[in-house]
């Protein structure tokens, strides 16, 4: 499917190319958007499209990374495929039946702390297979288990505010992925640390994957972050109405390092394609923000 | 004053502070300085005499007996209060209609001085301890109320949405997430809430009753013993930090997980 996509896209790139709208055989998608449009109600009864008219598929196993200016409705979409915000028009499609209600077969790795505050690491994660009754004793050992593997085996019992940045990062992305589910998204997840937390999580990240390969669409504001960890990147225009502009499929060989990938050709070529299409739109997102 | 002071040298500052006063209380009412000191000592008594007959009080069983009542009343009043305060708070949250609908009603509720209530609570449940019990419900009640329906009206949309996802339904949102987050906000007015408690037995002793601290200091202003009047609020005042002191081990053993006692209220 990928290759049909590139042969059908190609437009002379050397690593990347670039596809433009729909792309074919939606019905093998994981989660997949069609003709997605989202709109909010302002105060005053103003209407504002965020997104029009969206198509996105991601497969079992495929890592899409979505990046777009600021207020370009990169969370919007997320949201829509994850069930928390309903689309105005469109259908939101996992695993070939429609979605109604929360996408219960997605994981979601939110930018803000999302744990919660008055429960210590271990319970925070162990408290994720309560829904699927999961006795206590083995949802502590499994939180335990997980929390040794995101790195956090001398903490599980500290409380959220006793932990970094990062720590909380790590106990989240546990209590996302012990309930293994099929889809992962992830809404700028790495966003509020510092680089090189980032690059660590980044590649702690790509071993959990790669370990347990999951449909991930993951938002994010950096072109490096997103051709690093990606199979493809999709370009949001700048909003109101943003579309998607382009596509470009990675084909940078994994596993990655991340603080070492972005020293390669290949990647650099890559990157200034994407950016020259990304800069349009950040400058148009500049050009129209007010004040 | 941004200076960190070491704590010696406050509390030898705090002290200071503290004998000064005593001291211009002793020197105004012992020596003639306005007037006849028996005059004056007639409205202002003298801290010797306020200490001495507050030892006296003191090694008097009989001042144990006021002082168990009024913690009675106190605790009675904390207890009912919050409780319902929290059930009517989650009740009203989780239910716009029924917020809407009552929210004059508990505004007007609210609104009125709830010390006039007394004689009527008096009239309705006696002189004994549940007219008192009742005077602190209507305050606790509300303190509470408000913070456990603001606790629940302000959780973190996206600590929801979180639980949300990880497939909690309503019940495991409301045992994991309302919940404890309604209790943080009543925790944050523990301290108002079981001061006010403590105010509705007092005064509502004060009012009429034939027990408790209130009645005491009542009791004593009745014959012009302001030596008594000051001994009673004295014993008052310790009897409040004691409480304040125990609340304040309970707060930190119930929020451990908050970041350094941050949310001083």
């Amino acid at each position: 499917m990928v290759g049909q996509r590139a042969a059908e896209g190609r437009k002379g790139g050397r690593t990347g190319m670039r596809l433009v709208g729909g792309t074919a055989l939606a019905h093998d998608d994981a989660v997949r958007l069609d003709g997605v449009s989202i709109a909010f109600t302002l105060k005053g009864g103003k209407r504002y499209v965020a997104v029009e008219n969206i198509d996105l598929g991601v497969m079992p196993g495929e890592f899409v990374a979505v990046v777009g200016p600021t207020g370009s409705g990169k969370s919007t979409l997320l949201n829509a495929a994850a069930g928390l915000l309903k689309p105005a028009s469109g259908t939101v499609t996992v695993f070939s039946s429609a979605l109604s209600g929360l996408n219960a077969r997605a994981g979601y790795l939110f930018q803000a702390d999302a744990l919660m505050p008055w429960k210590t690491a271990l319970d925070n994660v162990a408290v994720a297979l309560e829904p699927q009754r999961v006795p206590r004793p083995d949802a502590l050992a499994r939180a335990r288990e997980w929390l040794g593997r995101v790195g956090l085996k001398a903490f599980v019992d500290r409380y959220p505010h006793m932990l970094s940045g990062g720590q909380r990062k790590r106990v989240a992305l546990a209590q996302m992925l012990i309930r293994d589910p099929e889809i992962l998204l992830m809404d700028e997840p790495f966003g509020p640390l510092d680089a090189q937390t980032r690059q660590i999580m980044g590649n702690l990240l790509l071993d959990l994957w790669a370990a347990n390969r999951k449909a991930v669409m993951f938002v994010t504001h950096d072109l490096e972050e997103a051709i690093a960890l990606s199979d493809r990147v999709v370009v949001l225009s700048a909003g109101p109405a943003a579309r998607i502009v382009g596509e470009f499929k990675v084909d940078l060989p994994r596993p990655r390092d991340i603080s070492e990938i972005r020293l390669e050709p290949q990647f650099h070529a890559l990157y200034k394609e994407i950016w020259s299409c990304l800069r349009v739109e950040v400058s148009r997102a500049y050009a129209d923000a007010p004040a | 004053m941004n200076r960190p002071m070491n704590r010696l040298g406050l509390l030898a500052l705090q002290i200071l502070v503290g004998l000064v006063g005593l001291a211009i209380w002793h020197v105004l009412t012992v020596y003639p300085v306005l007037g006849a000191p028996k005059q004056i000592q007639f409205f202002f008594s003298t801290p010797v005499d306020v200490l001495k007959r507050t030892w006296t009080e003191m090694s008097n069983p009989e001042i144990w007996g006021h002082l168990w009542i009024t913690l009675q009343e106190t605790v009675l009043a904390f207890v009912t209060g919050a409780l319902g305060g929290i059930a009517f708070g989650f009740l009203f949250a989780r239910n716009a209609l029924l917020a809407a609908v009552f929210d004059p009603y508990i505004k007007a509720a609210n609104a009125l001085p709830r010390v006039v209530l007394a004689p009527i609570f008096a009239l309705w449940f006696g002189l004994g301890i549940w007219s008192k019990v009742a005077l602190g419900f209507t305050l606790v009640f509300f303190i509470v109320f408000f913070n456990v329906y603001q606790g629940v009206r302000e959780v973190s949309p996206v600590v929801l949405n979180n639980a949300r996802m990880l497939g909690m339904s309503e019940r495991g949102l409301l045992r994991h997430v309302y919940w404890p987050s309604a209790l943080t906000w009543m925790f944050s007015s523990l301290h108002t809430a079981v001061g006010f408690a403590l105010v509705g037995a007092v005064v509502g002793e004060y009012l009429g009753s034939s027990a408790g601290l209130g009645y005491k200091i009542h009791e004593a202003e009745s014959v012009f013993d302001v030596t008594g009047v000051f001994a009673g609020m004295l014993i008052l005042t310790v009897f409040v930090i004691v409480i304040d002191t125990v609340v304040t081990l309970i707060e930190n053993r119930l929020l451990v997980w908050r970041p350094q006692a941050g949310g001083q209220s």
